[in-house]
């Protein structure tokens, strides 16, 4: 193993990396965002890339966010390969149109005889008491449109290959990114997103999900920061000889069933962790996605630790009370060790 | 500066074969319609948004495109889409939802789209506008060449995509053209009732860039306007808007009984059908003969035939091919 291998990187780095090192290869990758530039993102993820590609290729954007994701649309069709930023996600309402009408949908109203190569990456999450607009995830709702693949990794590793196969698809990639796992300080970060990445370019598929930890009793399924939440859930319920499975899904859209189903089958319990809202989203479609196919491997009832659907309240004790937490996933194994 | 008398007959001809394309379809679509008009029936089925009226506007900015050019255009997209050279027996085959249209019968009408001619469509109010800036910058950051028109209708002016994007392209400096195309009505609100200025030229000058405001429907002065503009987006001083003065002879889609017009409204726009008025001034102005021009009538009759029995005779998609191309072909 060299020693580039032992290096660890926070999500914003690797995601910094991989665009940069992309953008060294292919000149049609250029960045677009508000704040990306001068500040190197208001979450880090494109440090530094003003300081070696310029003006012309980093771009800093008026806050216009239906015109400039409307353009990198335009500019993807017309050959290039945008990498742009909707700061928070959940400033998509002043730019849905963008996305799920012109980005996910000309491929198909080409025929396929158009490209759309282009990232739209994103920040997700609360846990930070920043109020209901600035704290969703909205993985479902993003999911949930036809014609964007949807990625969200919990750790820098992934980050970085997924961005890489994310820059190189043809089709649009929404980066979905938890700003919890970014390795900012100021969002109070989880450190288990800081792990050891390559220094050179290489890619993770999009589709695939990982086993995060091994286990035989239960199956967690989660993303993101819930990733995290399940394994120190696992770790406290190995401690009395329960041996949880942690899926990390990675990608959304496609979302890896066969990997879930497999896993299921051989526990027999599922817990789906998802900080997005509890109805109507990721955690409802993995359960269906078990269920559907064979519901005779279940031994119990499949839980789920979501957001209530309530918006994301400001204060903490009551946004904590609202949130995913390695506790509630233990709570939810007892209901179902209690049948 | 007049077209030349070559560019001339190709406008008068692009009109004549987009109001003919337009007339064939108005018959077509009434077919499986009757007595009981339900849109889901029939050859075509779906909404239909007919252009007879707005011609002048396509071919005076058109003429000075090539196929390298991007064009973006909205629900109502025939008479850009004939202008911009879009490929007429596979758009036809489209409108019909055909498995030789553009995109296998899953775009229709409202989202044609040809990348050999970088023609493309939104069917939503205004948001041709992002792409066709985004499509400018990609020309400019290449070094290629190549200007992006958006055209859009003069209800779009007040959508937030319209301010966004001019600002966007005024602030880069993309080589881009918005053509709005004023047909004095968003559906049954008119204009006035909806816009707070008279004539949106003069939004212009929020962004610091040029704008134009063409009288008359005409296509000689669309045809120099446009010129200008694109003239200027080639040589790098950025981008121009322009509104142009039209009407549009059909409702807003096939099926509106249009009571919200004036009466008599409708009969004085036929009075001045922009396509008889031009064939005259050609006759007048000594640029064509009679034959000549009745030459060139039957000629685009018989193209417009011919994209039909194209349509009519290919074959249905499969339905299952409903599932395929939605993200890109490997």
């Amino acid at each position: 193993m060299t020693q580039s291998n032992n290096r660890k990187l926070t999500i914003a780095r690797a995601m910094a990396e991989s665009v940069a090192q992309e953008m060294r290869t292919d000149d049609r990758v250029f960045v677009m965002g508000e704040d990306i530039g001068e500040l190197g993102g208001v979450y880090g993820n494109t440090r530094g890339l003003l300081e070696e590609f310029g003006k012309e290729r980093i771009r800093d954007t008026p806050i216009s966010e239906t015109a400039f994701i409307g353009a990198a649309v335009g500019a993807a069709q017309d050959g290039m390969r945008p990498v742009v930023e909707l700061m928070f996600v959940d400033f998509f309402g002043v730019c849905f149109d963008a996305i799920y009408n012109l980005m996910a949908k000309n491929i198909y109203f080409s025929g396929g005889s158009l490209k759309v190569p282009m990232v739209l990456m994103t920040s997700t999450g609360g846990g930070y008491s920043d109020g209901g607009q600035h704290s969703q995830c909205l993985y479902g709702t993003f999911a949930h449109l036809p014609g964007m693949k949807v990625v969200a990794p919990s750790n820098a590793y992934d980050a970085k290959g997924l961005m890489t196969a994310a820059i190189r698809d043809d089709s649009p990639v929404v980066f979905m990114y938890h700003k919890r796992l970014q390795g900012m300080g100021w969002l109070g970060t989880e450190p288990g997103a800081t792990v050891k990445t390559p220094e050179e370019s290489y890619t993770v598929e999009i589709g695939k999900a990982a086993i995060a930890r091994k286990g035989s009793d239960v199956t967690i399924v989660s993303l993101g920061l819930g990733v995290h939440h399940a394994l120190k859930a696992a770790e406290k319920l190995s401690e009395e000889g329960v041996e949880a499975e942690v899926v990390d899904l990675r990608s959304l859209v496609p979302l890896d069933r066969d990997t879930i189903r497999e896993s299921v089958a051989r526990t027999g319990r599922l817990i789906v962790v998802d900080e997005d809202y509890h109805s109507f989203g990721v955690s409802g479609e993995i359960i269906a996605s078990v269920t559907e196919h064979d519901i005779s491997v279940l031994k119990a009832a499949p839980r789920r630790v979501a957001f209530p659907d309530v918006p994301i309240p400001f204060e903490r004790g009551m946004e904590q009370f609202c949130l995913p937490n390695a506790d509630k996933i233990i709570a939810a194994y007892r209901e179902i060790e209690a049948g | 500066m007049q077209p030349s008398l070559e560019q001339k007959l190709w406008m008068y001809e692009t009109m004549v074969l987009s109001r003919r394309c337009e007339e064939q379809i108005a018959k077509i679509y009434m077919e499986g319609k009757t007595p009981v008009f339900n849109m889901a029936n029939g050859t075509i089925p779906g909404e239909m948004h007919l252009s007879d009226g707005q011609e002048p506007v396509a071919v005076g900015v058109c003429a000075h495109l090539d196929a390298e050019d991007i064009v973006t255009a909205t629900h109502r997209p025939h008479h850009q889409a004939i202008a911009k050279g879009v490929d007429l027996d596979r758009m036809m085959a489209e409108i019909f939802g055909k498995a030789t249209g553009l995109s296998g019968g899953r775009g229709g009408h409202m989202h044609l789209f040809d990348p050999a001619v970088n023609f493309a469509c939104s069917g939503i109010i205004g948001q041709g506008l992002g792409p066709a800036v985004g499509a400018a910058l990609s020309r400019k950051m290449q070094g290629k060449p190549g200007v992006a028109v958006a055209f859009i209708g003069e209800g779009a002016t007040n959508q937030g995509a319209f301010h966004e994007a001019l600002n966007l392209a005024a602030v880069w400096n993309v080589p881009f053209v918005c053509v709005v195309e004023d047909n004095a009505w968003g559906i049954s609100v008119s204009k006035a009732a909806s816009t707070s200025v008279p004539r949106n030229d003069v939004r212009a000058a929020s962004y610091g860039i040029p704008g134009h405001y063409v009288e008359g429907n005409d296509p000689y002065r669309i045809h120099e306007v446009a010129g200008e503009a694109i003239a200027r987006a080639r040589a790098g001083k950025g981008p121009s808007l322009i509104e142009v003065e039209t009407f549009r002879l059909a409702g807003h889609f096939m099926g509106d009984a249009e009571g919200y017009r004036p009466e008599g409204e409708k009969d004085a726009l036929f009075e001045i059908d922009p396509i008889p008025r031009m064939r005259q001034r050609l006759l007048d102005d000594g640029d064509a003969s009679d034959e000549q021009l009745s030459n060139i009538e039957k000629k685009a009759e018989e193209r417009i035939e011919q994209a039909i029995r194209f349509a009519r005779e290919s074959d249905e998609p499969r339905p299952e091919d409903a599932l395929t191309a939605v993200f890109a072909q490997a």
